[in-house]
């Protein structure tokens, strides 16, 4: 029997746990954790420069590797200024377990200083959260916040834990249960064979069907079987702004993202689906367009882990709750005994025809079937995306920022694998980069951990620059620096006649190149296309450092193409500035 | 349509917060909301009642069987179940009107339970319905107070919510 303290036993807890990382922060109500940390704890701790970053830090980590992010911040401003980061995971169900210090427990409710009721504030962007009252409970609610992150759709858990709770004084009995169980808390862990039944007769009977597969995939780990299904019957694909790389980019099956800036094959081909498989998607206002409007002649399957999911805003002909990865093997076995006796199934003369429709489509207007972008001697945003995926074969992890380089970025880079694009979809918060990419270049110390953003979104967390330094975990920033809050400036050119309110900087911006040499990093400016491709190529060649690259975009490019709102459909977008469907 | 919503919840901290939240962040309503413990130290119960149309109530019903606090949900509306509201109304009661209202109690099985030279206090169960048609039996201008319980519900028959 080992008898340790509160504070010693968060730290062996995460030890015990196989915690890779803690990202965080210290002050008054965790010195003791901190302290415990220092004397005897095997697992590294990243000193970030604000709280929020060490969410996202803790973020990055847990989707390129799909294990969960740890985060230690103390009460009061570190707690709140956790809470961005903690929403932006909550939005897209990423698994976190986020340990807040609390004021002394004779403390709570009297507005002690740095006190905040953080199980309050974050209620509303947490899958669960846990006040700690006592040490003994320290190891099993740690045990069960785990769980609870990382199973079913997984998600942020907040702990929060007030001082006296962690003092060196008071020694407990140690044991880090090896399992939980919670009895209100069991997610599906199949899917309904009725169901599963119904779906692939209706797949196999149909005649103009689409895959439209989501971050659940990824998160999942159904990738695999999801191309296996799309294989078999040879569907199309699309995916959502999080379910990139859930289906291979360069494959011929693939229409690429669909959505507000989704490609026109993959827009198209939704509308005019009669079937659509969906599957860890959940019909976000950002992909639907006008919910009364979305595609008038299609049944659609929904698979999700999550039953609020289904049916929220797209009523689904066929639910299915449950994993991805048992449902879609399921399926596949479904489909398998279907065919064996009704050889005739699919229809292949009504795919063929479909697949020659959306041949037509991709011609017509898809992004890489020809060049979509103006000319011009500037270098335009998808040309820096595009000699990104060039240079580096495909194969990077891409983190973005959220903006028109986002879009961009996602538009061109065709990812191949799963958790090698990462960024906040659902919350589309700035500032999410740079920390994120500190997160995934230390689960992946080898591979080319890429940070794509813009002047305004690398600005709401530049201070991370100082990170990167402390901890050596040389990213490359790719700045595209076309001096405007750019996603902005486009809708202020669509819809308010070009009035630029607040989306420029006049002549505010740092010299970005002198400001990564003072945080003693690489900078390299961009200015003209010729030198694009072997300034990159120098940027890669930098292994052990941080080289940050200022690329000087066009300013006026906006991003296409781009569902027509309010009350367009599906099919209803702009492709440039003056056409659309 | 009106529903019943009971819950069998964890007696945790934050956990009514988490189900009344869940409410106001999502734009429900609730109309009633009753929450006591059970024969089960670890358990409460939670009745409310709420309107919607079909898939608001199955999004609210989903909603609330995800939270981790949630162990059982039934919404009563269902089935046949049995619904009750407890209403304590203060109403001025003078002169020959005192009478009156008395008489309008005993016609709604109520009981005074609380006396003044002026007033009377009056305890009366029933369904929500009922309980309205009282209120709206009473002149207005009577009415000093009114408190009620919200509903609190079971199923009838053998059918239980428990673990
Ligand atoms: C924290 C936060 N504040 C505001 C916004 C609204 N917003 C979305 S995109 C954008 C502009 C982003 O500018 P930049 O990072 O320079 O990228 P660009 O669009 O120019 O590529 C803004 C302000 C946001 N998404 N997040």
């Amino acid at each position: 029997m080992e008898l340790l303290s509160g504070g010693e036993i968060v730290a062996r807890a995460l030890e015990d746990e196989g915690v890779e990382f803690i990202f965080g922060y210290p002050g008054g109500a965790v010195l003791h954790i901190y302290d415990a940390l220092f004397k005897d704890c095997k697992v590294p701790h990243i000193l970030v420069r604000h709280e929020q970053a060490a969410a996202h830090a803790a973020d990055g980590y847990a989707r390129s590797t799909g294990k969960p992010g740890v985060v230690l911040v103390t009460s009061g401003p570190g707690a709140t200024n956790a809470i961005t980061g903690i929403a932006t995971a909550y939005m897209d169900s990423i698994p976190m377990v986020v340990l807040s210090g609390q004021v002394q427990s004779h403390l709570i409710g009297e507005d002690a200083f740095q006190e905040v009721d953080m199980v309050g504030i974050s209620r509303p962007c947490v899958k669960h959260s846990f006040m700690v009252s006592k040490p003994e409970d320290i190891a099993s609610t740690i045990k069960k916040a785990f769980h609870i992150a990382a199973s079913g759709r997984p998600g942020p858990v907040v702990i929060d834990i007030p001082k006296d709770v962690t003092r060196p004084d008071e020694k407990v009995e140690y044991v880090y249960p090896p399992s939980v169980k919670i009895r209100s808390y069991s997610p599906a862990q199949r899917g309904h064979t009725g169901q599963i039944k119904k779906a692939a007769r209706l797949l196999l009977g149909a005649k103009r069907p689409i895959i439209f597969a989501g971050g659940g995939v990824v998160q999942g780990e159904g990738s695999e079987l999801l191309v296996e299904l799309a294989k078999s019957l040879n569907l199309p694909v699309t995916n959502t702004l999080m379910g990139l790389g859930a289906y291979p980019g360069s494959d011929r099956q693939f229409l690429g993202m669909l959505g507000m800036h989704g490609l026109y094959e993959a827009n198209m081909a939704m509308h005019h689906s009669d079937v659509i498989f969906a599957i860890g998607a959940r019909f976000d206002d950002r992909v639907t367009n006008t919910v009364d409007k979305f595609c008038p002649g299609a049944k659609v399957i929904h698979v999700d882990i999550d039953p609020t999911s289904i049916s929220k805003t797209v009523a689904a002909d066929i639910p299915i709750v449950g994993p991805v990865q048992s449902v879609l093997s399921d399926l596949l076995t479904q489909i398998k005994q279907i065919r064996e006796k009704e050889t005739e199934l699919p229809d292949k003369s009504a795919l063929d025809q479909w697949w020659q429709q959306i041949e037509e489509w991709r011609e017509a207007h898809g992004l890489w079937s020809g060049r979509r972008y103006g000319e011009s001697d500037r270098i335009k945003p998808q040309q820096a995306i595009e000699s990104l995926y060039k240079i580096t074969g495909g194969d990077a992890f891409v983190v973005s920022d959220v903006g028109q380089h986002q879009m961009f970025a996602a538009q061109y880079y065709r990812f191949d694998k799963p958790r090698r694009w990462i960024n906040s979809g659902g919350l589309g918060t700035m500032g999410f980069g740079l920390p994120a990419a500190v997160g995934v270049k230390l689960a992946f110390p080898d591979r080319d951990v890429v940070c794509v953003t813009g002047e305004g979104s690398i600005q709401m967390n530049i201070q991370e620059l100082s990170t990167c330094k402390q901890h050596n975990t040389p990213v490359k920033i790719f700045n595209l620096r076309n001096n405007y809050l750019g996603m902005v400036k486009q809708w202020q050119d669509m819809h308010y006649e070009g009035r630029h309110a607040m989306s420029t900087y006049e002549d505010s911006l740092p010299d970005f190149v002198k400001l990564v040499e003072a945080y003693g990093h690489v900078g390299l400016e961009v200015q003209k296309l010729e030198e694009l491709d072997s300034k990159m190529e120098e940027a890669f060649a930098i292994k052990d450092k941080l080289v940050f690259l200022d690329i000087m975009v066009d300013p006026m490019e906006h991003v296409y193409p781009m569902h027509i709102a309010p009350h367009g459909s599906m099919k209803d977008m702009w492709l440039s500035k003056n056409e659309r469907t | 349509m009106r529903r019943i919503i009971s819950i069998l919840m964890e007696n945790e901290p934050g956990a009514l917060s988490r189900v009344v939240g869940l409410f106001s962040q999502r734009g429900y309503n609730i109309e009633t909301l009753n929450v006591a413990p059970t024969e089960d130290q670890t358990l409460s119960r939670l009745t409310l009642t709420t309107f919607g149309s079909d898939s608001t109530i199955e999004q609210i019903t989903k909603q609330l069987n995800k939270l981790v606090d949630v162990v059982k949900l039934v919404d009563l509306s269902e089935g046949a179940h049995v619904e009750r509201d407890l209403m304590l109304i203060k109403v001025r009661a003078q002169g020959a009107h005192r009478d009156e209202v008395k008489r309008t109690t005993d016609i709604f099985r109520g009981q005074i339970v609380d006396v003044g030279p002026n007033m009377y206090t009056i305890q009366l169960t029933g369904t929500s319905e009922k309980l309205d048609s009282f209120v709206a039996a009473m002149d207005s201008v009577d009415i000093l107070e009114v408190v009620r319980s919200g509903v609190a519900g079971i199923s009838r028959g053998e059918k239980v919510l428990s673990l």
